[in-house]
């Protein structure tokens, strides 16, 4: 039995369904992202689970319990906001043990949990600060220890790292993932960054429109998108037009020049147009590979540590980065070039 | 700036000073002419010395503190209320707590007396208590309007939606919310709404009169319609005491712990 059950979750906010019909099961201790662009009900579905909205239909049940009776503050969950939500009015010890009071924790308890929690967040020596006093990533890390103290079953993240600027937003959420490995708390995170949710989930939820499009783990997710959204919103993806030449032999032409797919073409006839896809990382000049493609150079970047060319291949625009050093030779625009890449990386794309 | 708008700055502000201060300078020049040829403060020791000034003035000062906490339990959990879950219903709300601008004293207190005489259905004017309860439940409709708006600015320079969900999630009921998280945070504004609320009570006249309660209000009226010098003392000090509570009012929210929410 999956830990915390959604069971045919939906949401409706007048005549607009937001959520439609979502399902999953997540084990305990997992970390599983909702990956999806603003909009897309990823906010919402965590806002039931908080107790924050009612579901229109379906069911949440965390270890066995349904939750539908249950009001907010019965639920146990802990939740960490966009906007930090500490309470300005109190200090960091009190921001921190406004849970454990509200439950009627003896004092000396109280303390030594806050400690704790402090300690965790490496933030001991800022106890007296009120919040005003204090950064963003610290606020957001005594918002983690505030939402951890009272031992909940169950960590919500609303973005949480979206407020905070880019070099703090990479440490926090390193630091985020220590703690909840440390702790073995089950965690929902909420995110419109796919590099966050790829770098820290065990499992991600792609959301589109109200829909979970792919539930994966960060490697299936990125490497076998299931649908052309989930290949479109994460990571950077070219899409190829190409023609189905033969497919007991698996074999199509992109703009006259033909390859061979691994995938089958299943259900497919000599002709039908199909949608390829191919990763940047995916393709070199004259690198390792079992295909190639020609295409025109339009232009060529220097990113740092990689080079990312753009060449058009029978109309369409392809990038693909290459790593860069020393004695590497920047492709010119207008030189045709010959782009290689193992068939294995090419991606048919369903809708 | 310009040296030009610099002096009109000045006049305007000097014209609005001497606005204001030189009715009051002749008010306390008068008060001290009690005794003919030279300045004395007799008036005032007569005004001090008057066992009435003391009784309304206490009396007042205790209608204003429990007037005021009245304001406070009905103001702050409805704005609060009116801001987290009926957004829509805010300009109805408005419109009712200004409706005392609009609706004269004389014609509230009328409507009670008629309601509320000892022949209704809850007669408290018979009795002393149910009489002075009536006079603070007026006195918070006159100063609804004040208190209202505020607790409503306060309450704008706070998330009020994010602060309570966050307290949700933490186990927190309804009134553990406004206890330790709304009211902490607007006691700013709850406090000038108290100054206005004090004030407004301190100086009273009608409804205290026709309720025939023995505030200041009606006793001033009585001193300045029976005494020469002794109504202008009783302005000056008047005056005084306003202005210590609003001195006093800076001073605590001042040192108060609750520092300003920022964003």
């Amino acid at each position: 039995m999956s830990f915390l059950v959604l069971d045919n979750l939906q949401k409706s906010f007048g005549p607009v369904q937001v959520v439609k019909n979502f399902n999953m099961s997540i084990e305990k201790g997992e970390f599983v992202s909702f990956l999806g662009p603003s909009g897309c009900g990823k906010t919402t579905v965590l806002r039931m689970i908080a107790g924050f909205e009612a579901p229109s239909g379906g069911t949440i049940s965390i270890d066995g319990r349904d939750q539908s009776r249950l009001k907010t503050n019965q639920r146990n969950i802990g939740m960490v906001f966009q906007a930090y939500a500490l309470f300005p009015n109190m200090n960091v010890f009190d921001n921190v043990a406004f849970g454990l009071k509200v439950a009627g924790t003896p004092r000396a308890q109280i303390e030594a949990r806050v400690k704790e929690m402090l300690a965790l967040i490496r933030l001991e020596h800022l106890a007296d600060r009120y919040p005003y006093q204090m950064s963003g990533g610290q606020q957001q890390r005594v918002a983690l220890a505030r939402a951890l103290a009272p031992k909940p079953q169950l960590l919500l993240l609303d973005e949480p790292l979206s407020a905070l600027d880019a070099k703090i937003r990479v440490s926090l959420r390193e630091e985020i993932r220590q703690i909840q490995r440390q702790l073995g708390i089950t965690t929902v995170f909420v995110t419109h960054d796919q590099e966050e949710a790829l770098s820290i989930s065990d499992r991600i939820v792609v959301m589109n429109a109200g829909r979970a499009d792919q539930i994966g783990t960060p490697s299936q997710i990125y490497n076998r998108p299931a649908t052309r959204f989930v290949a479109s919103f994460v990571g950077t993806l070219n899409m190829l037009d190409a023609t189905v030449v033969d497919p007991a032999q698996q074999t199509v032409q992109v703009g006259g020049q033909v390859i061979t797919l691994k995938e089958r073409l299943d259900g497919k006839s000599a002709g039908d147009p199909i949608v390829l896809a191919l990763r940047p990382e995916a393709g070199s000049l004259g690198g390792p590979g079992d295909s190639t493609l020609k295409g025109d150079v339009l232009s060529s970047s220097f990113l740092g540590s990689v080079v990312r060319t753009k060449i058009s291949v029978a109309g369409s625009p392809v990038s693909f980065d290459t790593f860069n050093a020393p004695d590497l030779a920047m492709p010119k625009p207008g030189q045709t070039v010959d782009l290689r890449f193992s068939s294995g990386d090419l991606l048919v794309v369903r809708d | 700036m310009s040296v030009w708008t610099r002096i009109v700055g000045w006049a305007v502000l000097i014209f609005g000073l001497l606005y204001f201060f030189v009715p009051l300078g002749g008010l306390f020049e008068f008060s001290l002419k009690a005794r003919r040829g030279v300045y004395s403060f007799d008036a005032y020791r007569e005004v001090f010395a008057d066992p009435q000034f003391q009784a309304t003035f206490s009396y007042s000062v205790v209608m204003a503190l429990v007037t005021i906490v009245i304001g406070i339990l009905i103001v702050v959990p409805t704005a609060f209320w009116v801001r987290l879950k009926m957004p829509w219903a805010r300009p109805y709300v408005e419109f009712v707590t200004l409706l005392p601008l609009v609706i004269p004293a004389i014609v509230v207190v009328f409507g009670y007396i008629r309601l509320y005489n000892t022949a209704s259905w809850l007669p408290l004017t018979g009795s002393i208590f149910g009489t002075n309860a009536l006079l603070a439940f007026g006195y918070t409709i006159l100063a609804l309007p004040y208190m209202y708006r505020a607790v409503d600015t306060g309450l704008r320079t706070i998330d009020v939606a994010t602060l309570t969900e966050a307290a949700q999630i933490l186990g927190a009921g309804w009134f553990t919310i406004l206890r330790r998280v709304i009211l902490p945070n607007v006691v700013p504004a709850v406090l000038s709404g108290a100054f206005l609320t004090f004030a407004i009570v301190i100086g009273e006249f009608t409804l205290a009169a026709l309720l025939d309660r023995p505030a200041f209000g009606p006793y001033l009226q009585r001193i300045g319609a029976n005494k020469a010098y002794e109504p202008f003392a009783l302005s000056v000090i008047a005056f005084a005491i306003t202005w210590a509570c609003l001195a006093l009012i800076q001073f605590v929210s001042r040192f108060s712990k609750a520092a300003p929410a920022r964003h």
